[in-house]
């Protein structure tokens, strides 16, 4: 028990409540769970996929460090934009890392009466304790999941992420078998994802989840790449172009994006 | 005599509700009493008829024609324009449903030389026309214009204010508008009656003492009759008969179409509002389509025809004035939906039918299309709306939840951009806007204007030292204030008494209550720049960089501070102080004619011209660049997203900037969601939350920045893009390359 999700890490705290290490904020998010949404996106994340556009979220333990009172008292100035539908998400990174800030404002959340989106890609799971008891307890106050698919084949994944999806795939029917509402989303990636093959067979892998309220094909962008370079980091999709307008057609007709409307409710 | 009159009247009266407006002219009482909300969907809508679609295919090609002409293809040179100047002009007589045009010929611009000769020569010679000797000759050495009879009367002091532009944009050679006439009173009372209620005013204005006062309202009652015998002459001349009301829906579109037509024939006011006359028409076309008068087609139609009317109305301008409000908008502003006092909703099918006709006829910046948003508006309105949005750009949203409890009226309407004007008895007078961007920099320089070097403010003691102290500074910002305010509304006092002498709106006031409620328009530009240089000063330690002559022409923070438009306290609240503030000490003052104080802070597209003129400033504003247009934060300025920019402007009190407070709001179609319900979704819950937040209005505008730069350099592919800018709507391509660049460079709001 060496790696990260099952050690117990130390929790920072700060005032009595959970630190978390806040990458950004955005008041304005429309496209990250229903409705209008406040977005923190959360610092560190352990997979590097190549197509990733905010590499500067990677790396752990920096960033605005804030309790969950301080996060709550910036989001909730936004409350009146919020509707019947939007609210918080949390999103990274990858937020799964800092489970126990998640909960902690979360619970607040539910006690509030706000709406909670969890944007994640899913590589921290596991059905083992006592990771898995929190997962659970995450649950309880999370009303809907925005999980990324990056590959459907374990191979592929760990080429394009650097871990294979067994476990991430073992979320998804987890979510599926506890009927809890998920987005998948799905970047397309000409020479990467963009294969009939594998679309076809990850549109049938989601038609075999019991709990799925939409499927959002992204396409592919470029606008992170000038952080690389400031950064320093190699980007190896080099020269990849955003996938056509027709590809994306086809992507979303393989993944049956008209079937799921549930997210119109 | 009477008893014919009255039985004409109930002829034309049969079926609807009575009430008070019987025996009184009332509006507002015929509405409430006969109005029909509507709560369903906008399935019902219809397209264009044939001749509809004909008439509008020809206009738009004139359109063209006159953009490619430069902007004019024909303007009067000799007959002055009055409201009889002109015997009846047509687009196509047989097709037309509605007629009426300011002068004999469609798009042939009328002159109209009262506010001033100077400006209405001008605005030919930049053309290529000559302004007849004539009628030069009349104008100046027999009688006078506005603009001469302002001159006369200005301080030296107000000459310099005005020539450095610390204010600008002064109604000093042009129509100040503004005015909102109760256009439908003539529809449903005729002409007749309106001119018996004005004869007894008359009769009842002064109790025998001829003061000042006295003798000036008698004298402008009499004109109001004289006006609404020339309305009626002119209505004649289409071959109208409009002594009594009408008796049908065309007849009640084109009744109230001639007091407004009257409007522009007499006046080129900077803003030519149509009113709030959705709930009106909806009762004369709802009669008719029970009478089986009327089909939904033909209803659409009227509608149609109508606003394809005020998409015609234009003025010929300066270079100058284009300059300042680009794209030579008119302001035809059209007030939409809202709600009654009672707590009931004023949709009806007819509001549905003004948004339709930017499908039916495709979208136009005029007439300037506002919605009177109230959280209780029904969803399905609402959300019709924001798909208008999504697909034209053409539509400003205003708080009706906030004017309502402020103006206590319910049948007001929007009477510029975006200034609500009670319509029944309220008028403004219009004021442009005082430069407090630069007044940060005349408190620095010691009333020294930074760019003119002249000493334009008093001349108190500047700053001198390197780093400059907040107490110092905001000692001297407070005197500078004083100074501004003084000589503002000291130029706003002349003109108003001016333009009341020389060039009086009797059409648009025979249309109004002889006592009204006057409100003393004056506004604010460069507030963002002006906040975040305060705040630059109190919290970022900032250098002054001055050359030869002391004067202040650069500056350096040596710390970050906080920007107007973050939801960061800090900055904000210097925002609202300083129109508090402005507010306040312009309060102090005689305003004319018993009238109450407003302020504003919308600029329309005078921002770019008012930063050309405002050297760099403490916030990092460099010489000549942009400030934001209206009450928007600072270009960059934002780092915490759209909704928190908005939540910056909200803070803004309406209480005392009740001539609007204008925010203009950017936004990449894909960042409101990915399919077209997502992104209706995410605009009604937007607006909703800024109202809810007592934000007062929103333009909003919904394009990708590529399609701009596209239509920057391909503007053939794109002659018809029409987008927001301050307070009213504009054919991209009629702005000039640097307003293109400024709406280009404005912060979109995009996601990652």
């Amino acid at each position: 028990m060496t790696k990260s999700p099952l050690r117990e890490r130390k929790v920072p705290k700060r005032d009595g409540q959970i630190l978390g290490f806040v990458h950004s904020t955005e008041s304005f998010g429309a496209v990250d769970g229903p409705g209008i949404r406040f977005v923190a996106f959360m610092q560190g994340c352990n997979m590097r996929c190549q197509f990733c556009h905010n590499p500067d979220t990677w790396k752990k333990n920096v960033g605005t460090e804030m309790t969950t009172d301080e996060l709550l008292e910036k989001a909730l100035p936004f409350r009146q934009f919020w509707g019947d539908k939007g609210g918080i998400t949390l999103s990274g990174g990858e937020i799964l890392l800092q489970i126990e800030f998640a909960i902690e404002l979360f619970t607040k959340c539910k006690k509030l009466g706000i709406n909670t989106c969890l944007d994640t890609c899913g590589q921290p799971f596991t059905r083992r304790q006592p990771w898995f008891g929190k997962f659970q307890r995450l649950m309880e106050v999370t009303d809907i999941l925005l999980v990324d698919i990056k590959h459907i084949n374990s191979d592929e994944h760990r080429k394009l992420t650097g871990y294979r999806n067994e476990n991430i795939l073992d979320l998804c029917q987890y979510l599926s078998d506890t009927k809890k509402p998920v987005w998948i989303r799905h970047v397309l990636i000409p020479e990467r994802t963009d294969f009939d093959n594998y679309l076809s067979e990850l549109g049938d892998y989601i038609k075999t989840l019991k709990n799925v309220k939409k499927v959002e094909v992204l396409p592919y962008h470029t606008m992170g790449v000038h952080k690389y370079h400031e950064m320093g980091i190699k980007y190896k999709l080099e020269g990849i172009e955003p996938p056509s307008s027709e590809r994306v057609a086809n992507a979303e007709k393989l993944l049956h994006v008209d079937d799921y409307q549930g997210y119109l409710d | 005599m009477k008893q014919m009159e009255r039985e004409t009247s109930q002829k034309a009266w049969d079926d609807f509700k009575g009430g008070q407006w019987q025996s009184e002219i009332d509006i507002r009482d015929f509405i409430q009493q006969n109005y029909h909300q509507y709560n369903g969907d906008e399935s019902f809508l219809e397209g264009p008829t044939e001749d509809t679609r004909i008439l509008n295919d020809e206009l738009t090609k004139l359109k063209l024609k006159e953009r490619a002409a430069g902007g004019v293809l024909d303007a009067d040179t000799k007959v002055v324009s009055t409201i009889t100047s002109h015997g009846p002009g047509y687009l196509d007589k047989q097709r037309e449903k509605i007629v009426g045009l300011q002068t004999d010929k469609p798009m042939k611009k009328a002159l109209m030389p009262f506010g001033g000769i100077r400006m209405a020569a001008d605005a030919l010679k930049s053309y290529g026309f000559e302004i007849d000797p004539e009628t030069t000759h009349i104008f100046t050495d027999i009688t006078k214009s506005h603009n001469q009879g302002v001159f006369d009367a200005y301080t030296p002091e107000v000459r310099r204010a005005r020539h450095y532009k610390i204010v600008t944009g002064l109604p000093d050679a042009y129509g100040r508008g503004r005015l909102v006439g109760d256009f439908p009173r003539i529809a449903l009372y005729g002409i007749d009656r309106l001119v018996q209620a004005k004869l007894n005013d008359l009769d009842n204005y002064g109790d025998q003492e001829m003061t000042d006062e006295v003798i000036q309202m008698r004298e402008e009652i009499s004109e109001q009759i004289r006006a609404l015998n020339q309305i009626k002459e002119m209505a004649a001349s289409y071959g109208f008969d409009i002594s009594k009301p009408a008796t049908n829906a065309k007849e009640a579109v084109q009744w109230l179409y001639f007091g407004y037509l009257a409007a522009i024939k007499q006046q080129n006011g900077a803003a030519m509002s149509i009113g709030r006359i959705d709930t009106f028409i909806d009762i004369f076309v709802e009669r008719d389509l029970k009478r089986g008068l009327l089909t939904e087609k033909e209803a659409q139609e009227l509608v149609d025809q109508f606003t394809m009317k005020l998409r015609m109305v234009s003025f010929i301008r300066t270079p100058e004035y284009n300059s300042l409000f680009s794209g030579n908008p008119i302001w035809a502003t059209l007030s939409l939906a809202g709600m009654g006092m009672d707590g009931e909703h004023h949709v009806t099918k007819t509001a549905y039918r003004f948004l339709n006709t930017l499908s039916n006829m495709g979208a136009a910046p005029e007439p300037n299309i506002t919605l009177l948003w109230s959280q209780k508006l029904p969803e399905t309105f609402k959300r019709y709306a924001a798909s208008v949005s999504v697909e034209s750009s053409t539509i400003q949203y205003e708080n009706d939840d906030l004017m309502l409890k402020q103006w206590g009226t319910d049948y007001y309407a929007i009477a510029c951009c975006v200034s609500a004007q009670p319509v029944a008895d309220g008028i403004q007078y219009f004021g442009a806007r005082a430069n407090l961007a630069k007044t940060v920099l005349y408190a620095i320089n010691g009333g020294k204007d930074e760019i003119g070097e002249a000493q334009v403010g008093p001349a108190y003691a500047p700053i001198t030292s390197e780093y400059i102290d907040y107490d110092e500074f905001m000692q001297k910002f407070d005197a500078m204030l004083d100074w501004l305010a003084d000589v503002y509304v000291n130029a706003l006092n002349t003109i108003h008494y001016m333009h009341d002498k020389y060039y009086y709106e009797s059409a648009q006031l025979a249309l109004k209550d002889t006592r009204l409620d006057r409100t003393f328009a004056t506004g604010i530009s460069g507030l963002s720049v002006a906040a975040d240089s305060i705040s630059a000063i109190k919290y970022g330690h900032v250098k002054a960089i001055r050359d030869e002559n002391g004067i202040a022409v650069d500056f350096k923070t040596d710390k970050d501070f906080p920007k107007y438009g973050n939801n960061d306290e800090r900055a904000d609240e210097i925002a609202v102080w300083l129109v508090k503030s402005l507010f306040t000490k312009m309060n102090k003052h005689h305003l004319y004619r018993g009238s109450k104080l407003s302020t504003s802070v919308l600029t329309i597209t005078s921002n770019v011209v008012y930063g050309k003129n405002t050297g760099t400033t403490p916030d990092g504003r460099k010489k000549g660049e942009p400030f934001a247009p209206g009450a928007n934060p600072a270009y960059g300025a934002e780092q915490n997203g759209a909704l928190a920019s908005l939540l910056s402007v909200a803070k803004i009190p309406y209480k005392y900037a009740t001539d609007g407070i204008s925010n203009t709001f950017a936004v990449t179609p894909t960042t409101l969601g990915h399919d077209p319900k997502l992104q209706e979704d995410t605009l009604v819950n937007m607006i909703n939350g800024y109202m809810k937040n007592n934000g007062h209005h929103l333009n909003i505008n919904v394009f990708k920045r590529d399609t701009l730069l596209d239509a920057q350099k391909h503007p053939e592919k794109y002659p018809t893009l029409t987008i927001r800018v301050s307070g009213y709507c504009v054919y991209f391509a009629d702005l000039t390359k640097e307003q293109q660049d400024d709406v280009i460079s404005r912060t979109f709001h995009e996601t990652m």
